[in-house]
């Protein structure tokens, strides 16, 4: 089995070329003791035997469940032409744009998702793209130790708490402290998730100023649909905002890939981390769009570079440009606006259950059940329900507590069955 | 071919007394090396900086350099036209293209930097 | 090409939803935006055309060869983009993984984790492999994370890691991201890395060494055992970074040349598309030594099928669950559609295409080093430079000959460096039109050099004032 088109003949005739006898001789430089020791590997198996392996795997994943579950990655619906435009070649097997003149459809979709996203966020710059929203959160949380040349962190009680493990695990080694709460005194930023992990919305505009009193920046982790109708960082005040950008047309992925978002105040752009694409001419004075800032980067600086990144995730950003192409201003709205009010017609059907959060919520809440939730969910499940999260797997809830997302993909008829189903379930 | 009444490193940074102020610049070479600055970062008022410390940044297109102190001192003033118009470090590096002042510098450590000659026969070495 | 912002007409629509079911609930006032964000408003035929428009203004690897060289731009097949559409890994929430109530639910997805981290161990010789780290260099500072916990372990200092001159910018970025020094080791002359030099910069503090082999000249490193050995009389670690591992399968193992820890690149060796950019995927190899501190958790066998566990001494998580799940899942049906033979099979075309292209090329560019080059060919336009014609010149006039540049300006280490890496899925005649071209041009830089300074002529663009950009910085409308 092979993807190599080269005949014996036409190896043959190359070697000869070459002026070599044997394919061997090109290995001459790799000495006999530093020969491979073991290459135990299965032969190779035709694409018709690797499809039916790899669909009998697909069918032992829960398939077919309406999905309450969410916790930072949501089963929101994406149109057809988000498939069919992504998946043309000339996008998904190009390399990054560095030869502009011939990626300038690279670049220019680049060039308007970044403008998405600031016009999302109501904030000055975004980046192409960043691994995910966890690594997002790591890599603004560096960008603000640069700028304030503080070393303190605090972490917000609403942050998604798989984020705070990965921002340990990334600082580990740093001169770095990490700590719980919302005091800036000293600090290099405060770290907040608007909705937060519970689902709180919140307006951090009063926390915002008292970050900037106390020269700390405040980093905020947002949730891209909500901002079809909630408060955007940018009228809170934040100055560097991240996302995980999953909801905005990329499917589950069962964690990756995903999508890292990322923008920011224009006084910050320059300790950005990330490619970035800008507007510029050519000599005949036609638009064009190139990599801009590049000297920020590792493959000009090296070990005094902003960050180590030497990719975005493209081809997820282009989903994300191209979600929010097709719904356009008032179809993010619609969404938003779905999602909200489905949750909160569901939270109303759930009265044999304590809502735990106190506050408004957007599209996802936490209850606390009569019973243990993840035997909950295991039940609910066998009866096609992802119930949602159990929160104390995470260590962030009792175990009676589960949290449950809505999207607008769920239908009243689906809503009223699932409250049914869980009520059953529960009593 | 690089002004006399300067002292330089082998960084390529230059600097000129005048009155106890110390100004401080990148030379011609390390511009043209460079090429195109599109952006330079400049310390703030009021820092301490030793001799060696990186005190501001300059970057091109195709490269980012550190600028370090000649001299140690205190930042007293910095070009604030450069934000607006960094081309100003190619076009006029040893007058308008100037990066920060500092004072309270001890005159002393001017006599481990190089002088003109001396600089452009390091220059001169440095091309081979 | 317009911008859709530009097409954007008020009150156009592509997708509307069906009417709100349940009553609409509404938040407080002051919680919500003031203005809807300012998205464009267009038709789905607008939108499409548009897209389908900016996707022509490409090339890609399915319609131009791609030499770049240290990128190893192989055809991408069909075959993992097939695989990858199956809704039972693309619906497939990762949470699911979060609570052992719902393992059951997800025992294909682990089964395929478990069994991709088993082929690349044993194609790179290491015991353990994680695929959580999401880039190559997301990969390399995962690898650095976990020599500064072997470390910080055994209670020593050692701060300070070894970059040869010739590495990629992520090794010395990716190590000072996870809080090392670094010391840049030069290369000796003939493009390699010499024992002396590394001994020279030897000492306590050193915490391991980061290497490439073959390095990024396209050489095999001769002294690589050695300075293994070297690292590990001083208790440092060994670093490889499985850029350029197209050139080895099959042939030799990092594992088996004394690497402790390493990276692989799934969009380079393993097939899966560049997309732009990203996604790409970066797992990390380990030997006995960096076991026991790998990410978590991981997927492993129990008594009822596939369950999670963190190592015992885990540096915590690096992604939120596994990683590019689906570039695994790619990477999978890669490797198991070309088995043992086709692995093989892939370096050898791989190290034979460069070196047709090299034998072709060797008397019209001058070679940047005198050893045998293996996955890819480094050459220096240096001569051409001192006729005015510079490599970024020759990268131009291939784009208008039909094809993607080589890599220009790296490594570092070569001046006006071109560097081409043809892989092995490229035909005879397509190395052949493209040598071809090459020489083309290198004719051209005698009889008419200013046709190669003002190309490229054919492209949608032509060169693009960088300056401009940069002092500018218009990235948004």
């Amino acid at each position: 089995m092979t993807w190599v088109p080269s005949t014996a003949a036409e190896r043959d005739a190359m070697l000869s070329v070459i002026g070599a006898k044997t394919i061997d001789d090109l290995f001459a430089s790799v000495p006999a003791s530093l020969r491979a020791k073991s290459w135990a590997l299965p032969a190779g198996i035709s694409e018709m035997a690797v499809r039916a392996r790899l669909e009998k795997w697909a069918a032992r994943n829960a398939g077919g469940v309406t999905s309450f579950l969410g916790g930072g990655a949501y089963d929101h619906f994406i149109p057809a032409a988000v498939d069919a435009l992504t998946s043309r070649s000339e996008f998904y097997t190009a390399y990054t744009p560095y030869q502009p003149e011939c990626s300038q459809g690279t670049l220019q979709s680049i060039y308007e998702y970044q403008s998405a996203i600031c016009r999302l966020t109501g904030l000055d710059y975004a980046n192409a793209s960043l691994y995910d929203g966890g690594t997002a959160v790591f890599e603004a949380t560096t960008m603000a130790v640069r700028l304030t040349r503080r070393n303190r962190v605090v972490c917000h009680g609403s942050l998604n708490p798989v984020y705070r493990a990965m921002l340990e695990t990334h600082i580990a080694n740093l001169d770095l402290e990490l700590e719980d709460g919302e005091s800036p005194e000293g600090a290099a930023c405060v770290i907040v998730q608007n909705p937060g992990f519970r689902g709180d919305v919140e307006d951090f505009t009063a926390l915002a100023e008292r970050c900037h009193e106390e020269g700390a920046l405040l980093v905020m982790s947002f949730y891209p649909i909500s901002l079809g109708i909630l408060k955007s960082p940018g009228e809170m005040g934040v100055d560097i905002a991240v996302a995980e950008g999953q909801c905005l047309g990329v499917p589950l992925n069962f964690g990756g890939p995903w999508l890292g978002v990322m923008a920011t105040r224009k006084e910050h752009v320059r300790k950005m981390p990330g490619r970035i694409a800008a507007a510029t001419e050519d000599a005949q004075g036609r638009r064009g769009f190139v990599l801009t800032l590049q000297a920020r980067e590792q493959h000009i600086r090296r070990e005094k570079a902003m960050s180590n990144i030497c990719s975005n995730e493209a081809l997820c950003a282009l989903r994300a440009l191209v979600y929010l192409t097709l719904l356009g201003k008032e179809g993010l709205r619609e969404v938003a606006r779905h999602c909200h009010s489905k949750a909160e017609y569901l939270k109303k059907r759930l009265s044999f259950a304590q809502i735990l959060n106190d506050g408004p919520t957007f599209n996802e809440f936490a209850v606390r059940l009569p019973r243990n939730a993840e035997e909950v969910a295991a039940e609910l499940i066998t009866r096609g329900f992802l119930a949602g999260l159990p929160l104390a797997s995470l260590g962030a809830g009792e175990p009676n507590d589960l949290l449950i997302a809505v999207t607008e993909r769920r239908t009243r008829e689906e809503l009223d069955a699932f409250a049914h189903a869980l009520e059953e379930v529960c009593s | 071919m690089f002004p006399k009444e300067m002292k330089y490193t082998k960084d390529h940074e230059w600097v000129r007394e005048d009155d106890g102020v110390y100004t401080v610049g990148i030379t011609s070479f390390a511009a043209e090396q460079l090429g195109d600055v599109t952006y330079v970062e400049l310390p703030e008022i009021g820092a301490e900086v030793e001799q060696g410390d990186s005190a501001a940044a300059v970057e091109s297109v195709k490269a980012a350099s550190d600028v370090y102190a000649p001299v140690g001192g205190r930042v007293c003033e910095t070009n604030h036209e450069l934000e607006a118009a960094p081309e100003l470090v190619n076009q006029d590096p040893y007058e308008q293209g100037w990066f920060f002042k500092l004072e309270g510098v001890s005159p002393a450590q001017l006599k481990s930097l190089l002088d003109a000659d001396a600089y452009e026969k390091y220059v001169g070495e440095q091309a081979h | 090409m317009q911008l859709s912002y530009e097409k954007s007409v008020p009150g156009r629509r592509a997708i509307v939803l069906d009417p709100l079911d349940v009553p609409e609930a509404a938040l407080p006032a002051a919680l919500c935006r003031k203005e809807a964000a300012a998205l464009p408003e267009l038709g789905e035929l607008d939108v499409v055309r548009h897209f389908t428009r900016l996707s022509k203004l490409n090339f890609g690897i399915d319609s131009h060869f791609y030499p770049l060289g240290s990128c190893t731009m192989k055809y991408n097949p069909k075959l993992a983009e097939a695989v990858a559409a199956l809704a039972g890994f693309a619906h497939l929430h990762p949470h699911l993984s979060t609570s052992p109530a719902f393992w059951a639910h997800c025992q294909g997805a682990f089964e395929l984790l478990y069994e991709t981290e088993q082929w690349l161990a044993e194609i790179a010789g290491m015991k353990e492999v994680t695929l959580q780290p999401i880039a190559g260099a997301h990969g390399e500072l995962t690898g650095t994370l976990l020599m500064a916990a072997y470390h910080r372990d055994r209670g020593s200092k050692k701060d300070t890691i070894l970059i040869p001159d010739s590495a990629h910018g992520t090794n010395p970025a990716s190590a000072a991201i996870a809080g090392f020094k670094v010391i840049e080791i030069p290369s000796h002359e003939d493009g390699t890395l010499r024992l002396d030099s590394v001994k020279a910069a030897m000492s306590d503090t050193v915490a391991g060494i980061m290497m490439t082999c073959p390095n990024t000249h396209g050489l095999f490193e001769p002294a690589v055992a050695e300075i293994a050995d070297l690292m590990h009389a001083h208790d440092a670690l060994v670093y490889y970074d499985g850029a350029n591992l197209n050139a080895i399968m099959g042939i030799a193992r990092p594992g088996d040349l004394g690497f402790d820890v390493m990276h692989y690149n799934l969009h380079k060796t393993f097939a899966t598309p560049h997309g732009m950019g990203g996604p790409g995927s970066g797992p990390v190899g380990v030997g006995e030594r960096l076991a026991p501190y790998l990410p978590g958790p991981r997927v492993v066998k129990g008594g009822d099928g596939y369950e999670l566990r963190a190592p015992e001494k885990s540096i915590g998580r690096v992604a939120a669950f596994f990683g590019n799940f689906m570039m695994a899942l790619r990477a999978y049906a890669y490797m198991c559609h070309l088995g043992k033979e086709g692995l093989r099979q892939a370096s050898e075309n791989a190290v034979l295409n460069a070196n047709y292209i090299f034998a072709r090329l060797k008397h019209a560019y001058e070679p940047a080093f005198d050893l045998p080059f293996m996955h890819e060919c480094v050459f220096t336009a240096a001569p051409q430079a001192k006729k005015g014609v510079r490599a970024l010149d020759i990268a131009k006039a291939l784009l208008d000959r039909g094809f993607h540049a080589p890599t220009v300006y790296f490594p570092l280490t070569v001046k006006e460096s071109l560097m081409i890496e043809p892989t092995e899925t490229e035909s005879r005649e397509t190395l052949d039109e493209f040598c071809d071209a090459m020489l083309d041009i290198a004719e051209a830089v005698d009889s008419d050099p200013e046709s190669l300074h003002e190309a490229p002529k054919t492209t949608p663009v032509g060169r693009l004032d960088e300056v401009r950009a940069a002092r500018q910085l218009n990235c948004a409308c």
